[in-house]
């Protein structure tokens, strides 16, 4: 039976599942094997068609916290949402957080996720100090930027193909409070948003953009740009703890609910809200706005949905992204969260790794089959076009060729890959 | 701060039970056999704001070490305010009905040997007069079905066992709870086919630290699994036979 899906619910797929209980164990004698953390990979990258998938989810331990250098080693099943409940009250946050924090540390390595302090931090792999791999051989190889530094580049942002990380150790971030000193301002167009961009990236810690992906014309790539930076003293009212999702979603929404014209009139709505520009919140809404609604991907229903994210270089970023929006408005098709980031210059430490310099633009679609697939074939087309890159950890379209010209370093990847791991994923984008 | 002690400490819902007394600043000691898996679980534990963990390794199948296990429990701890029993196997139903030695072992398991350690435990607590027995038992001891009564007996005789010592430790202020969680997915379980009426084993053990906050006598996890029960024990034998359970 398989009870593994990912997040978007597309593609659906048949694969036996197994458990991975204890970090001391063996990898089961199974072909091929794909590492499942949560399950919050949208496409098919966390997914093994007619193999098997090895769930994380019992490697959830806590290994060592020093809570002075704010250095902790964890089993690689732990979540991050798990992660911060330990380290808040002492001080510490993520130093890189993804959109949710709902994912294993896995997963955040085997993705090499970003956050909105890329320009500023790089990449959650720049913050693994360390991590150990289990191979179907048995062999275990402790992993660092020194040790074993090939494995280490492979594994971070591998997709989960290199074999088990069973555990990784992560230097976090110190905090003085648990607040996010906060300022929103809206953009007119991209030009605005991309010198905003780089008005703020000295001085804000973390920035992103909501962007109106249903606007045309004039108001093309209008949005609300927000920048945040830790607060700095204690703020009344702020505690330091762990929100619980407030609601849950606790069956697949019919499908005309996401419609273009609620989705519109939401846009509309969310352009012209009126809102505070400089406000203290606490870090949860900051962050993690959509993880207050447990399940919120069954509100696109039965037949899930498509998550689009590429990056396209700086000095490519203006054309590419208009074009993009302009397919996208006209399509009809899009959604409430579309998200615009300015990426840094940072390298990232993996062979597969996906952020780079340049702009992302991540939004979903709700699957409608035929019209929904072309949009981003034309989606995907822009970004090859344009010398960009699709996320693979939001990606279940792709062309061989787009992956190839994105991912140059795959065939060096390939070397290192377990000969017992497969992805559904890794036989579409190489045509295996 | 309580001192807690926890044998059959690896299962799954031993560890997420004792990761919840960890988070209140409690004192563990955790007995089971593989010696490596309670290092994984101790230090785990630790992190999560225990005030003391202690791992004792011992195979709980040998009733002879029991006593021995006790004294080494009391040094660990200076008293006892819990004892959670929380191992067990399930045995196999088919090779039970061939093989007498397989339903003896699983009786040992699940039942005999339970006892021996609460004979031990039970006085202790009632000398000293205060304290909380809590026990895994199971529905499937409520009534015997064709798929599995062998386990169902062992853990009915257990049910009854505890039912009898929580009477016979009322006057001495001991708290005895029988729990009897319904389908969980955890390791035990995983050649089952899971459907809506599992959970996980953190919202069963959610539900052993209430029970044991309330001194609940009877617990049955998700609650849910009372009224199922309930239905189950009213249908007339002379119908039950005939069903394929």
């Amino acid at each position: 039976m398989n009870i593994h899906q990912s997040w978007g619910n597309v593609p659906q797929v048949e694969q036996t599942c197994l458990e991975q209980l204890w970090r001391s164990q063996t990898l089961p004698a199974a072909a091929t094997l794909l590492p499942f953390g949560q399950g919050r990979s949208y496409g098919d990258v966390c997914l093994n068609d007619k193999g098997y998938s090895l769930a994380t989810g019992r490697l959830n331990r806590f290994i060592h916290f020093d809570r002075e250098q704010g250095i902790l080693s964890a089993e690689a099943g732990v979540t991050l949402a798990e992660i911060l409940e330990l380290i808040l009250p002492a001080g510490w946050f993520l130093p890189v957080s993804p959109g949710t924090k709902f994912v294993s540390l896995g997963g955040a390595l085997a993705n090499d996720v970003h956050g909105k302090n890329h320009h500023k931090a790089g990449s959650f792999g720049r913050h693994v100090r360390a991590f150990e791999l289990l191979r179907s051989n048995g062999q275990k190889l402790i992993c660092t930027q020194e040790e074993n530094s090939d494995w280490f580049s492979a594994t971070v942002g591998g997709l989960g193909l290199t074999g088990l990380v069973t555990q990784a150790e992560l230097q976090l971030k110190k905090i003085d409070s648990p607040a996010i000193v906060q300022k929103t301002r809206r953009f007119e167009n991209l030009a605005e948003f991309l010198r905003l961009s780089e008005e703020t990236e000295a001085d804000w810690e973390y920035t992103v953009a909501w962007v109106d992906c249903m606007a045309k014309g004039k108001q093309l790539g209008r949005g609300i740009f927000s920048m945040g930076n830790h607060a700095t003293a204690a703020t009344p009212g702020i505690k330091p703890e762990v929100l619980q999702p407030k609601f849950s979603m606790p069956f697949n929404a019919p499908s005309w609910l996401l419609n273009q014209y609620s989705v519109k009139l939401f846009n509309q709505l969310y352009y012209h809200l009126p809102r505070k520009h400089d406000s203290q919140v606490h870090y949860e809404p900051f962050f993690y706005p959509l993880d207050k609604i447990a399940n919120w991907n069954r509100l696109y229903g039965k037949r899930g949905f498509y998550q689009f994210q590429c990056v396209v270089p700086l000095d490519k970023a203006e054309a590419a992204i208009s074009e993009m929006l302009q397919h996208i408005s006209k399509s009809g098709q899009g959604s409430f969260l579309s998200v615009l980031k300015r990426l840094g210059n940072i390298a990232s430490p993996g062979m597969l790794s996906f952020p780079r310099d340049g702009i992302t633009l991540a939004l979903d679609f709700a699957n409608r089959g035929e019209s929904t697939r072309h949009l981003l074939a034309d989606l995907n087309e822009i970004t090859d076009r344009h010398g960009g890159a699709i996320y693979p950890a939001k990606d279940a379209t792709m062309t061989t060729a787009l992956f190839v010209n994105a991912y140059p370093g795959w065939q060096k990847f390939s070397e290192y890959m377990d000969p017992h791991f497969s992805s559904s994923f890794w036989r579409r984008v190489t045509g295996e | 701060m309580q001192s807690i002690v926890i044998l059959g400490a690896t299962s799954a819902i031993a560890e997420q039970t004792a990761r919840i007394y960890a988070t209140r600043g409690d004192a563990l000691c955790l007995v089971a056999r593989d010696d490596a898996k309670l290092e994984i679980i101790k230090s785990d534990l630790e992190i999560r704001g225990a005030s003391k963990v202690t791992k004792l390794s011992y195979d709980l199948n040998h009733t002879h070490l029991h006593q021995a296990l006790l004294d080494d429990v009391i040094k660990a701890l200076a008293r006892i305010d819990i004892v959670l029993v929380a191992y067990g196997t399930l045995g196999d139903q088919k090779k039970c009905e061939q093989d007498f030695d397989e339903t003896l072992q699983e009786l040992q398991t699940n039942c005999l040997g339970v006892i021996s350690l609460l004979t031990l435990f039970s006085n202790y607590l009632e000398k000293q007069k205060a304290g909380c027995i809590a026990a895994i038992s199971s529905p499937a001891g409520d009534r015997g079905r064709q798929s599995n009564y062998v386990y169902g007996s062992a853990k009915g005789a257990l049910s009854i066992y505890l039912q009898g010592m929580r009477n016979r430790l009322y006057n001495s202020s001991v708290h005895v709870l029988t729990i009897k969680p319904g389908f969980v997915n955890t390791p035990m379980t995983k050649d089952f086919k899971k459907g809506l009426l599992w959970v996980e084993p953190d919202v069963i053990a959610r539900g052993i630290v209430k029970a044991i906050d309330r001194r609940k006598d009877i617990v049955y996890l998700p609650f849910f699994w009372r009224y199922i029960m309930l239905v189950i024990k009213l249908i007339p034998e002379s119908i039950f036979k005939r069903l394929s359970l």
